[in-house]
């Protein structure tokens, strides 16, 4: 199960990411998730949001380019060890983590952890054999 | 005042016109004969060999332009077979294709000639250590001053380009009297040296400096940190090379070696010759050449002649520095770039589609800075900073392998750069070069 990320490109100036999230905020968009890579000369914002098509058009319209990729969204018991659990689950089926970013999430126990893989179908397959539970769109 | 060839150097305009005339009909006969593009532009003219009589026809002939040598890329527009041809340089073109030129061993004396001519004009003799800190190879810089400083006796240094450090030692331990090198290496050079508290262990006496626009005012401070006298040299591998023409010690603008270019001031738009002193486009006429000879080529740079005699004793007609260009060449560090050559790249990375992109050319310490601006498009990101920075430099090596420069390549926000009347501008020059 895969959820929708936006990945938008941020200009390394000043007041840019300001101006994209108040966008998002006026235009009725809610964040549940966000992080930042960023370079020298620019940085990568990742939100997950509950409209992901709005919140693509309302960037548009103000000239940022975003792109809409699959990520996986794992929740974590919320507990010592509860990341490494998932992370040896992962590594032990042979697969790597480009990114990944955590939140909390709405149920009571369970933080969610955004995650990148370099191959997001076999990342999928090994974390549901496992009995890990991966978070629906809407639940998030 | 010496001279390297003073009998040719000082020729009466008279004399000088009977001589160009003969060389124009020998050469327009044999470019007949041989060039198939040429014979084609003259029978296009309705115009036959035996109708230029002399440097009075010259403006009847056809103009020949750096898109021909692109379109006969590489050998299509040589004059002799190739087993005379002894050396051959290139250039970039307007596009990714390179320019090919080549010499014969009578093209190579009479390049070697006109070099010589300068090196003495600059006080220069068989006791000079010439240093050519010019790229040695297919670039026409570094073996036009090679060549030169052993047609004169002198001992050349032949370090080629690059490496401050073992230039300056070199300079210094190999006594080093005369500098040859862009300007701004030059003062790359002077200032590193003036750092590093060596200045007084210099000899040079002399810099000959060209292949970019420089300022009387750089002219001053290389002088200064080098603590020798600096003289702007002008060519292009499409006549010859570093050489065409010269400062003397006169510094009153370059004189061109007549005896074996024709120079003319024509107005860009109309091609019609404009009267003695007039600014306009230059354009050569090569009349020893054997190798490569081009008829009447548009430079694309802007400047006016003086006829008059020249206070050294020369008769050779004298350019001023270019003024500027009639295309949209760019002169950065030394090398030609088009912005068609950057656009040709970004189609082939952006997949078929050109992102909207802008040139910014500065100068700092006075060395040029070189950026591309690339707007951003949804085919170009990637969700991670590995995959933007891979297309980032993809870009950068594209650029750095069709330019033979690399410049520094920045990824912007769509629409951020400033259009006007709809149309991006492509070049921001904020270089100060008047």
């Amino acid at each position: 199960m895969f959820i929708k990320q936006l990945s938008i490109f941020v200009e390394n100036k000043h007041g840019r990411l300001e101006a994209i999230i108040d966008a998002l905020g006026k235009n009725g968009v809610n964040i549940s998730a966000l992080s930042i890579a960023d370079t020298t000369d620019f940085g990568i914002l990742r939100l997950i949001v509950d409209d992901t098509e709005k919140a693509k058009k309302t960037l548009n319209d103000i000239g940022v380019i975003a792109k809409v990729t699959d990520v996986i969204a794992v929740y974590i018991d919320d507990r010592t060890g509860g990341l490494a659990s998932v992370l040896k689950v992962v590594s032990d089926g042979g697969v790597s983590i480009e990114y990944m970013y955590a939140f909390l999430g709405r149920t009571e126990g369970k933080a969610l952890m955004v995650l990148k893989a370099d191959d997001e179908a076999k990342a999928e397959k090994i974390l549901t054999e496992n009995g890990i539970k991966l978070a629906a769109p809407n639940e998030i | 005042m010496a001279m390297w060839q003073h009998e040719i150097e000082t020729m009466p305009r008279e004399e000088l016109n009977k001589l160009q005339s003969e060389r124009l009909i020998w050469q327009v006969k044999r470019m007949y004969e041989n060039v198939e593009l040429f014979r084609r532009r003259m029978d296009e003219k309705g115009l036959k060999p035996e109708d230029i009589k002399g440097v009075e026809d010259l403006h009847k002939l056809p103009f020949s332009y750096k898109q021909d040598l692109r379109d006969y890329y590489p050998y299509g527009l040589f004059a002799v077979p190739m087993s005379d041809i002894r050396r051959v340089h290139a250039s970039s073109g307007t596009t990714g294709k390179q320019i090919v030129v080549g010499y014969t061993d009578n093209d190579l004396e009479a390049w070697a000639d006109c070099f010589a001519r300068m090196l003495i004009a600059t006080g220069n003799d068989a006791n000079s250590f010439v240093q050519v800190s010019y790229g040695l190879g297919l670039f026409t810089g570094g073996f036009g001053a090679h060549d030169g400083a052993v047609r004169i006796g002198a001992t050349a240094i032949p370090i080629s380009a690059g490496n401050t450090q073992r230039q300056i030692q070199t300079m210094i331990d190999f006594g080093a009297t005369v500098l040859c090198c862009t300007p701004s290496y030059a003062m790359y050079l002077g200032e590193t040296i003036e750092e590093m508290g060596l200045k007084d262990k210099l000899k040079l006496k002399a810099g000959i400096f060209g292949a970019e626009p420089w300022t009387e005012e750089m002219r001053a401070q290389i002088e200064d940190k080098l603590g020798l006298k600096a003289y702007d040299i002008y060519g292009l591998s499409e006549i010859m090379g570093p050489g065409v023409s010269y400062e003397c010690e006169c510094q009153a603008g370059m004189h061109v070696c007549e005896d074996h270019f024709i120079p003319e001031i024509i107005d860009p738009d109309t091609g019609e010759v404009l009267p003695e002193g007039a600014q306009g486009e230059l354009v050569f006429t090569t009349i020893t050449k054997e190798g490569f000879p081009l008829i009447r080529y548009r430079t694309r740079d802007i400047c006016s002649l003086n006829y008059e005699v020249c206070e050294c004793g020369r008769t050779h007609v004298r350019m001023n520095k270019p003024q500027g260009r009639t295309d949209d060449m760019l002169i950065i560090r030394g090398v030609n770039v088009f912005p068609s050559q950057i656009e040709e790249v970004l189609l082939k990375v952006g997949g078929g589609i050109t992102p909207n992109y802008q040139i910014v050319v500065d100068r700092e310490n006075n060395t040029d800075t070189f950026r591309v601006d690339v707007e951003m498009t949804e085919e170009l990101l990637s969700d991670g900073v590995k995959g933007i920075e891979k297309v980032e430099k993809q870009i950068t090596e594209s650029l750095r392998s069709t330019l033979g420069i690399g410049p520094k390549v920045c990824l912007v926000n769509p629409k951020s750069i400033t259009r006007s009347e709809g149309k991006a501008k492509r070049v921001i020059d904020n270089r100060k070069l008047k």
